[in-house]
């Protein structure tokens, strides 16, 4: 009797206790909340401050800006499509509140998920999809409907994380599995000139109203420069990013702020982003000294998804090449993947997703040859030495 | 001077406490425990019972395997007591000192007439052979092996490290003649790696018959297996030996007055020592001999060897065979309210400008032994390589070691590393994982299956 009362009695919420199966999700909240009072137990007796909370955090303030952006721009477009004169904080509102219903799905459906599976595994949950659940919206049209953003972000969660064991196994992006499950599922909604541009239900559309991006009129056909510039889609509307295009894309000038804290925390490898924006202008070169198009080289970086996809995307530390010189060879084919996509594939001119995407899957397979090589330089220096 | 080799990648933690340069406390031996857990891969046979009366230099324990490798007892008394773990495991042999010390005479010899024969038997029998470690794998050495070369690194960089060159200023004479006599034992000469930034003031660049190295950078700048990867690094079927400086003079001063005298400058250093500075002690002392100088408290870690790599062996434990230096940290079991989302947390230091520490570049941190967050799976990998001056891909090394797959511990340079050369991996993972627990696994994985 005496030793069973000396016996500590597991928690409510312990394992062992009543509600121990939840204890998952009560980590969940409760490190959330506090940084834990664990201490080290075997290796060096100091950490660092650092922890991947923080950096996850660094990543979805990174953006914010182009969130933020996004949404007035989903309230811009909308005035201009129906000729109405809205006030600047008419316009973010009423981005706000479309854009606001696709966080939310994006995050609960998504962390539902990552609660329930670091349940069933027994693990802590793991914050890597707060960066996920930032960036799905950003990358799909406003008027994608809820229940299909739903299914994708379920699909892309389960099959493209948990069954590789959770955030740090997964080979593909989850934001982007999402995307792709998404335009593949359901192209109609992902595609085409009527989807990126919010016109609400009975109102009428100014003359000559379209809806299309500027990325589909540059590459639908020869003279691409010349139908940007009739639509009126000249280089600083699409520095600035006062165009159609998916929510958080368009907006060079926001990625850009994102990038500059990405790449000053260290969070994002600026070798990617650096090669990857070669990758693009090379390929784009090529195609205009091949007379592919007359679109100049540069305009690939500030149309579409290059400069959200390259920021953002490309470096995402876990679907990334992992060696240092690997990761030059991985960001220079997606840009290069990127834009040769675009040049022959007016049908579906971004090529963005698709490129990474697929290096993703390769990015294994460079890790593989770099290190090899660096292990057959070392085993040679030894020998002649 | 001019071959300097200059390591770009390591990380100095800015962590306060260093020891001042004097000596505040002579312990006076009292109980002395020999630790065969200290020695790698030692199964220790014991040779003595309580009770017996010991000398300094009298066996103790010797290896079962290689039963002429001798564990002996530092300071001359009694056996007080055997201590045993579980399944009867040998933990600990402790000696209660006599008040007057008294030697096993090995007779003082002349360093440079010894031959190869005689020097290891001298090793071997005064207890000083555990002294070398041979790499790889970080082992005792073994009796029959003629090592590439042996390496010593002059200077330690690791986080509050006793500094070499105060702790050894009397010994020149002991260091020179622990170099002379370990010289006999290998074709590849004595390789001594010393600091650029002190290179023409330690006594350390005045060693005869030594090949010397000279190093610049941050930790792990000053860790042997470090300049050993840039000297010739350790391939498959190399052996080469590695013997830290306080060891050394301990071996020169056995030759040079026939006694086996392991008294040596301990610095008692950390955020909760209070005045740290340097003791007279030796190999074996318990942290209760300077509990009361430093201020050892309920919650304070006491740590033999450094904060990166050292052993906590609690307030009552005892000074590790090799370690020259004892850490005392705070437990640091309190929650904080939002930290990881707080932008500021000016009282932690952070190597990722993820924190603000960059903005104050001078400053001396107060670190516990908090974890900073939860274990988490790989996602920030660079940072690895950032810490560790060496050819090696440490995630890829870490990966194969937790897959257990030897081939590819041995392509990705499992030989070259001990877990101290990986330390500051543990220390900056955001993801907390243990790489040096990683790697001691993997590397007793290679002992069991490449034996």
């Amino acid at each position: 009797m005496a030793e069973e009362k000396n016996t500590p009695q597991p928690g409510l919420f312990e394992k062992g206790g009543k509600f121990g199966w939840l204890h998952s999700t009560v980590d969940a909240f409760e490190t959330f909340l506090h940084v834990p009072a664990t201490v080290t137990r075997k290796g060096a007796h100091i950490r660092d401050a650092v922890d991947l909370k923080r950096v996850m955090i660094i990543v979805v303030l990174a953006l914010v800006p182009a969130a933020l952006f996004g949404m007035w721009n989903v309230g811009y477009q909308t005035s201009i499509a129906t000729g109405a004169e809205w006030s600047f904080m008419k316009m973010f509102f009423f981005g706000l509140l479309k854009v606001l219903p696709l966080y939310i799905v994006a995050y609960v459906v998504g962390l539902g998920i990552e609660f329930a599976s670091a349940q069933i595994r027994d693990e802590e949950v793991n914050e890597g999809y707060l960066v996920s659940g930032m960036l799905i919206p950003l990358i799909v049209p406003v008027d994608v409907p809820l229940w299909m953003l739903a299914i994708a972000v379920a699909f892309a969660v389960l099959f493209g994380k948990e069954v590789f064991g959770g955030t740090g196994m997964n080979i593909w992006n989850p934001a982007l599995l999402t995307r792709a499950f998404l335009f593949f599922s359901y192209p109609s909604k992902m595609s085409g000139s009527s989807v990126w541009i919010n016109v609400p239900g009975g109102e009428s559309t100014v003359d000559g109203f379209t809806g299309a991006t500027p990325l589909s009129y540059a590459f639908d056909g020869a003279n691409g420069l010349s139908k940007l510039a009739d639509k009126g889609f000249d280089l600083w509307s699409l520095i600035i990013g006062t165009v159609p295009g998916s929510v958080g894309e368009t907006s060079v000038i926001a990625v850009l702020l994102g990038a500059v804290v990405l790449v000053w925390t260290g969070v994002a490898s600026w070798k990617i982003m650096c090669s990857s924006i070669l990758g693009g202008l090379f390929v784009g070169w090529l195609g205009n000294i091949g007379g592919v198009t007359d679109v100049p080289a540069y305009y690939q970086l500030v149309l579409g998804g290059f400069a959200f996809g390259t920021v953002f995307m490309a470096t995402d530390p876990v679907t990334s090449s992992q060696t240092e010189t690997g990761k030059w060879i991985y960001g220079f084919l997606i840009g290069a993947l990127a834009v040769t996509v675009r040049l022959f594939n007016p049908g579906y001119p971004e090529g963005m997703m698709l490129a990474i995407l697929l290096m993703n899957t390769f990015a294994p397979l460079i890790d593989h040859y770099v290190v090899n090589g660096a292990i057959n330089r070392r085993n040679k220096r030894v020998r002649t030495a | 001077m001019s071959n300097t080799i200059n390591l770009k990648k390591g990380l100095d933690i800015p962590i306060k406490g260093a020891a001042a340069r004097t000596v505040r406390v002579k312990v006076v031996p009292d109980v002395v425990a020999i630790k065969p857990t200290d020695f790698k891969g030692l199964v220790p046979r014991l040779l003595v019972r309580e009770g017996d009366k010991v000398l300094a230099g009298s066996p103790l324990f010797a290896d079962k395997q290689n039963p002429d490798i001798l564990f002996t007892s530092p300071v001359s008394g009694t056996v007080q007591e055997v201590v045993r773990g579980a399944k009867r495991k040998l933990l600990a042999v402790l000696v209660k000192a006599d008040e007057k010390q008294e030697y096993v005479d090995f007779g003082a010899k002349d360093a440079a007439s010894l031959n190869a024969e005689s020097v290891k038997s001298l090793l071997l029998n005064s207890g000083l052979w555990p002294s070398i470690i041979q790499r790889p794998y970080g082992v005792l050495a073994g009796t029959d092996v003629k090592p590439k070369a042996i390496f010593i690194s002059a200077f330690n960089t690791a986080p509050l490290a006793a500094d070499t060159d105060y702790v050894l200023a009397d010994r020149t004479a002991d260091i020179q003649a622990g170099v002379t006599a370990l010289s006999k034992l290998t074709d590849g000469g004595i390789h001594l790696g010393l600091n650029a930034d002190n290179y023409s003031s330690t006594p350390f660049h005045r060693v005869e018959g030594v090949i010397q190295h000279v190093f610049s950078g941050k930790h792990p700048a000053g860790n042997v297996g470090v300049q050993i990867s840039h000297v010739s690094p350790i391939m498959k079927g190399d052996t080469v030996w590695t013997v830290s400086p306080v060891m050394i003079a301990a071996i020169g001063r056995l030759i040079n007055t026939g006694k086996l005298d392991l008294s040596r400058k301990v610095a008692v250093t950390g955020p909760a020592a209070k005045e740290p500075a340097y003791v007279e002690a030796f190999p074996g002392m318990p942290a209760a001999a300077i509990a009361e100088a430093f201020g050892i408290g309920a919650k304070t870690r006491v740590i033999s060897g450094d904060v990166l790599s050292g052993e906590n062996i609690g307030a009552d434990g005892y000074l590790g065979f090799y370690d020259n230096q004892v850490t005392l940290i705070e437990e640091g079991d309190k929650k904080e309210l939002l930290g990881w989302a707080n932008p500021i947390r000016s009282h932690l230091f952070s190597s990722s400008p993820c924190y603000f520490s960059w903005l104050t570049p001078g400053k001396k941190y107060d670190m516990d032994t908090n974890l900073h967050g939860g274990v988490r799976a790989f996602v920030e990998t660079k940072c690895f390589e950032d810490v560790t001056p060496m050819e090696i891909f440490p995630i890829y090394l870490i990966k194969a070691c937790l897959a257990g797959d030897i081939d590819k511990m041995e392509q990705f340079g499992i030989y070259e590393v001990l877990p101290e050369d990986l330390a500051l991996c543990d220390y900056v993972d955001p993801s907390k994982n243990e790489i040096q627990y990683i790697i001691s696994k993997g590397i007793d994985q290679m002992i069991k299956e490449m034996a």
